[in-house]
């Protein structure tokens, strides 16, 4: 409830702040060149975020999702979040990044610079549409429906843990289905005893605008709670609409693909640091003992 | 001490009671009968409960002090239905669910529960429906058919003094509320220690009383106040708020009663 608190900010009497960033943009330098967006041409927006629509026609989940959502959903709130997003990172240096890379910077470990609610919210909304599809629903196969009953129990567990998650987002945000890689990777601390059991699946709800991505974890699925996700077609019965979403929508093939991914990445990044590692042991032997974290009289040993 | 508002909902203990406090809450007529004082409370479920819905009411759904359409066509009635019939209908229903588990939120106000279930930032499940179920009722008196145009006399001048002028603190409500992200609520209020009114932001269900501050006016933000109507369009909602739906007399009758609270400077008449 800090994030709350501190997002409550009281204007002043006479006078309003507006975003003020120049104190918090320690490594990013966040200061529009105001020469070069000059240069650029009057009313043509150069960066490069497109607005991706979705795999289906947007009447394809009728009538389930109706077509009116999407036309707002997609067709109004999705398209400000890319076109402001765009406008925002025009001419800084976060105009080349990707997307990604684009929400873990502005993420700045949760003092939010201000392209960060429209970016997270364009990868979500992408994810989002690629989360379903025409003729969804039913039950994952494979090697998800295992993953699924080691982490949950079983599928119909997961599942009201999953609705109980999105339900119980207050105001607005996401509920997510995510794989978790557990390396504890925070720049100071590392897993002492890493093993294949601490991959596993979680469910987390997130406000606003923030996505698992920040906490380094590979989501999977997800809902949208916003309001306006859900509002024309169901009003106030959000449970109702999040049944329907996992009766009749969700896309477990999208999911399982998403998987393979993130194990691929997972196994990929700690072979990447076993190699590290090994370099570094090879060249250490002449070169003084790295830095002890916790230092005692006892050895302590990093890793394996 | 706690700002007696127009909206505090709180049942006397000692009382036989019905819930239902005007034309509103016509679903949860359950008659409560609570026999003892200091400690033991025993609540008696409805007579009728085999009809009703077995919530036993501590606090009632307050109506609007206006029809449901007589805000339109700025607020549709389909909108209020929603609003006030389903959204704070639940909230109103999740509030008295709370407190029949727990015993020792039995017996505060409103504000004093706001206050309490705050707890300063790290909020009990409670905060939520109250604080909900508190803002809503604000909201529905902020707001009166044929509202708009601008606030008189005293509050005039004081909002003259704190902004400059009236388009100023306009344009400076209009661009918080247009700056806000996610779901939350813009205010007005006067703020007890600076004794000056100011714009104040919360998300949620935050309010103003939880830092002791008086709420003056206040625009629901949620996406569900605005969606049937104005869809995506935020900022003609908060237009709209502002030309055609705001209620500067209750403005000014909490500007009032405000005064009471806080001293704003040399001694003045109360405004009216």
């Amino acid at each position: 409830m800090a994030a709350a608190a501190a997002f409550a900010t009281p204007l002043k009497c006479t006078f309003s702040t507006s975003h003020n960033v120049s104190g918090s943009t320690r490594g990013l330098h966040w200061r529009k060149n105001e020469r070069s967006v000059k240069r650029a041409y009057r009313g043509v927006i150069t960066a490069k975020i497109d607005h991706k629509p979705p795999p289906y026609a947007l009447e394809a989940l009728e009538p389930h999702m109706s077509l009116e959502t999407f036309e707002y959903h997609w067709g109004k709130h999705h398209r400000a979040y890319v076109d402001n997003l765009n406008k925002q990172i025009v001419g800084t240096e976060l105009d080349t990044k990707s997307l990604d890379e684009i929400i873990l910077a502005t993420y700045n470990k949760g003092d939010l610079l201000p392209p960060f609610n429209n970016a997270a919210q364009v990868w979500n909304h992408e994810f989002f549409w690629e989360s379903m599809k025409p003729g969804g629903g039913g039950q994952p196969s494979g090697e998800l429906a295992e993953l699924i009953k080691r982490d949950f129990g079983s599928f119909e567990a997961f599942v009201s843990e999953f609705k109980a998650a999105a339900a119980t987002q207050f105001g607005s945000g996401w509920a997510w289905l995510v794989y978790k890689a557990n390396r504890l990777d925070v720049g100071n601390a590392v897993n002492p005893l890493p093993s294949e059991e601490d991959k596993k699946l979680v469910v987390v709800k997130s406000p606003n605008a923030i996505n698992p991505l920040v906490y380094d974890y590979s989501p999977l699925l997800t809902i949208d709670v916003w309001e306006h996700a859900y509002y024309l077609d169901y009003q106030n019965r959000r449970p109702e609409y999040i049944s329907t979403f996992m009766e009749k929508l969700v896309s477990w093939d999208a999911v399982s693909l998403r998987l393979e991914a993130a194990k691929a990445r997972a196994a990929e990044r700690e072979r990447e640091e076993e190699r590290e590692r090994d370099e570094y042991e090879g060249n250490s032997q002449t070169e003084p003992q790295p830095v002890e974290m916790y230092l005692s009289d006892t050895e302590d040993s990093e890793a394996d | 001490m706690s700002l007696v508002t127009c909206s505090s909902n709180q049942f006397p203990l000692s009382s036989n009671v019905r819930s239902s406090a005007g034309p509103s809450s016509n679903n949860l007529r359950s008659f409560f009968d609570v026999s003892h004082l200091g400690g033991e409370q025993r609540r008696h479920k409805s007579r009728n409960s085999r009809r009703m819905s077995s919530i036993t009411a501590y606090y009632g759904l307050k109506s609007p002090p206006y029809e449901l359409d007589a805000l339109e066509p700025y607020m549709s009635q389909r909108t209020l239905e929603v609003h006030w019939g389903a959204h704070q209908r639940g909230y109103v229903e999740a509030l008295n669910k709370h407190l029949e588990k727990n015993d020792i939120l039995y017996g505060y106000t409103m504000d004093e529960l706001i206050k309490v279930t705050y707890n300063n930032g790290n909020p009990w499940p409670e905060f939520n429906s109250a604080a909900q179920v508190w803002n809503h009722d604000f909201f529905w008196e902020s707001m009166q058919p044929g509202g708009g145009e601008m606030p008189t006399l005293g509050l005039l001048q004081q909002i003259e003094k704190d902004f400059g002028s009236f388009i100023n603190f306009r344009e400076k409500f209009i661009e918080a509320a247009l700056t806000s992200f996610g779901s939350c609520w813009v205010w007005l209020v006067l703020k007890r220690e600076k004794k000056c009114l100011a714009i104040v932001k919360t998300s949620n269900a935050i309010n103003p009383l939880v830092w002791n501050d008086i709420p003056i006016t206040g625009l629901d933000l949620w996406e569900h106040a605005y969606y049937l109507d104005y869809k995506n369009d935020r900022a003609k909602y908060v237009n709209t708020f502002m030309d055609h739906l705001v209620s500067w007399d209750a403005a000014a009758a909490r500007m009032a009663r405000a005064q009471a609270f806080v001293n704003l400077g040399e001694p003045k008449i109360p405004v009216a």
